[in-house]
């Protein structure tokens, strides 16, 4: 059948006076795919940022390779030339135990008094600062380095990375797991919708039938019906994602400048888009169960 | 035009609605379906519009036959035929006017087939002045003329009509029947399902009596008959 303007108006008219009838019922699956698209884009946008953060540390992740204090002055040279030795390390800095003391005095500002007493017997250990070029080697040369004689203890950035890891590991069970919850009751309520509809106009759709209407006519304005639902409600759930996250964006921005929440346009956009499509796919979904199983034609 | 072989339906848990039946009906016949209720007349016609399929038997509506339609055949199968029941079936919220554009709209007709066809058939039924008006608006006899019209506005091979005269007074059912001869008298093929015998014995068209599923009775001219 050719899909002739004439018919389109008509598809979309009765679509539309469908949803009027359906009034409340319309609204409701319209909210709960909303409140679906919302946790999904939430926890989207959650596990976006968090990947965003994680790839800012480990640009910046040192090794920190402390060493033992009964190392002697030449050890430690030959250490350090051991160090920038290696093809992967980008940079090797050494902290004597005198400038780490002279560190920390500083960070302590105007407590600095504390430390008073402690250049005579300086607890701090001789430190080098190791930078390697790319992050994903700095697991396996801390391992290895550990092992070397001289060398008391090596630390990274690994604790705060795994630790953001976790959190995203569990941002995304949880916001996967109630987004499928809700987005199985958005179908639902949809293909309930739906299936009122159809309840509704059963009279018109025996005599379109009668009339000699192809199965798709017959079922185009129920399909049109839940895709509507499903459109508005993820227009709604972006429309509110927004007006939530760019505020965000900039109350962080100016209040804490060092933690910059991704607000490119090109990340953003097909997050947004995934969203409505998503809801689109929710409404055709709903209907489309709704309509074979109860418009049988 | 319409072919039926040894066709029988038996509907589940039941005895059969209609047995053995044989029927051969021309282009351009008006043929009358009489019998009792329960004869088999309603299955005979949800046979041919293919809204059942016959337990055993074939059919043949132009040429091809309906059994072996395809589903996505059917729709095309009921354009070519115009159906008119006794309760109407109008949609309560369309005017008489767009009851009948409905029927063109539901093939995909452009807006200007629509207008040039709603009103030229109207005009042929006799309610031009009534097409803007309501079905609750109008009498029954005028809401079945507009049924007529949404039946024959895709000018269809064959009308049926189940019981078109039931809830009809005998006035209009005797402007329906004018109205019946003069669309026969165009080509369209009539199968008129009815219990008004005194229709029937006037008319003196072909009659097919139908009895327990079978038919009995099938003659030119013929009356209603048997004082049924």
């Amino acid at each position: 059948m050719a899909l002739r303007p004439g018919t389109v108006l008509y598809h979309l008219r009765e679509a539309g006076l469908s949803i009027i009838r359906n009034g409340w019922l319309a609204l409701a699956s319209t909210g709960v795919v909303t409140v679906a698209l919302l946790i999904f884009g939430g926890s989207l946008l959650f596990v976006l940022n968090t990947h965003h953060v994680i790839g800012d540390i480990e640009s910046k992740v040192e090794i920190s390779v402390f060493l033992k204090s009964d190392v002697s002055p030449r050890d430690v040279e030959a250490l350090g030339t051991r160090l920038q030795q290696r093809p992967e390390v980008a940079e090797v800095r050494f902290i004597s135990k005198e400038e780490a003391l002279q560190i920390v005095k500083q960070d302590l500002g105007d407590k600095a008094d504390l430390l008073a007493g402690m250049e005579k017997d300086n607890p701090l250990p001789d430190t080098y600062r190791v930078r390697t070029h790319h992050a994903d080697q700095v697991a396996a040369l801390a391992a290895e380095v550990a092992t070397w004689p001289g060398v008391e203890q090596v630390r990274y950035g690994q604790e705060v990375v795994e630790r953001l890891l976790a959190v995203t590991r569990w941002a995304r069970l949880v916001g996967a797991g109630a987004m499928f919850f809700l987005a199985g009751a958005a179908v639902f309520l949809i293909a309930t919708t739906i299936r009122l509809s159809v309840y509704a106009r059963r009279r018109e759709i025996s005599i379109m039938k009668m009339l000699g209407a192809t199965n798709w006519f017959v079922r185009s304005p129920f399909l049109l019906e839940g895709v509507i639902l499903g459109l508005t409600g993820g227009l709604v759930a972006v429309g509110l994602t927004m007006a939530g996250y760019f505020p965000l964006v900039s109350v962080l921005e100016s209040a804490l400048p060092f933690f910059r929440l991704v607000s490119e346009r090109q990340v953003l956009l097909p997050v947004f888009g995934g969203l409505v499509l998503f809801g689109l796919i929710l409404g055709t979904l709903g209907s489309f169960i709704s309509v074979h199983r109860f418009l049988k034609v | 035009m319409l072919q039926l072989y040894n066709v029988t339906k038996i509907y589940p848990n039941s005895i059969p609605a209609l047995l053995d039946v044989s029927l051969r009906i021309q282009r351009g016949e008006f043929v009358f379906l009489v019998g009792p209720s329960g004869a088999g007349k309603t299955t005979l016609t949800k046979l041919i519009l293919r809204e059942e399929l016959p337990t055993r038997g074939q059919i043949l509506f132009n040429g091809k036959s309906i059994t072996r339609l395809r589903p996505s055949e059917v729709p095309y199968l009921r354009r070519r035929i115009g159906v008119i029941f006794q309760d109407f079936r109008l949609l309560p919220n369309k005017t008489a006017y767009e009851n009948v554009a409905f029927a063109l709209e539901v093939t995909g007709a452009s807006r200007r087939e629509i207008r040039r066809a709603v009103p030229a058939v109207l005009a042929r039924v006799g309610l031009a002045d009534r097409a803007h008006l309501f079905p609750a608006q109008l009498s029954g006899g005028e809401q079945q003329r507009v049924c007529v019209a949404r039946a024959i506005v895709n000018n269809p091979l064959l009308l049926i009509a189940d019981e078109p005269t039931g809830n009809l007074d005998p006035e209009n059912s005797w402007q329906l029947m004018r109205l019946f001869e003069e669309i026969n008298r165009g080509g369209t093929t009539i199968l008129m399902a009815t219990h008004a015998w005194d229709i029937v014995d006037q008319m003196k068209k072909r009659v097919v009596a139908l009895s327990h599923g079978r038919i009995v009775r099938d003659e030119q001219e013929g009356a209603y008959g048997y004082g049924a």
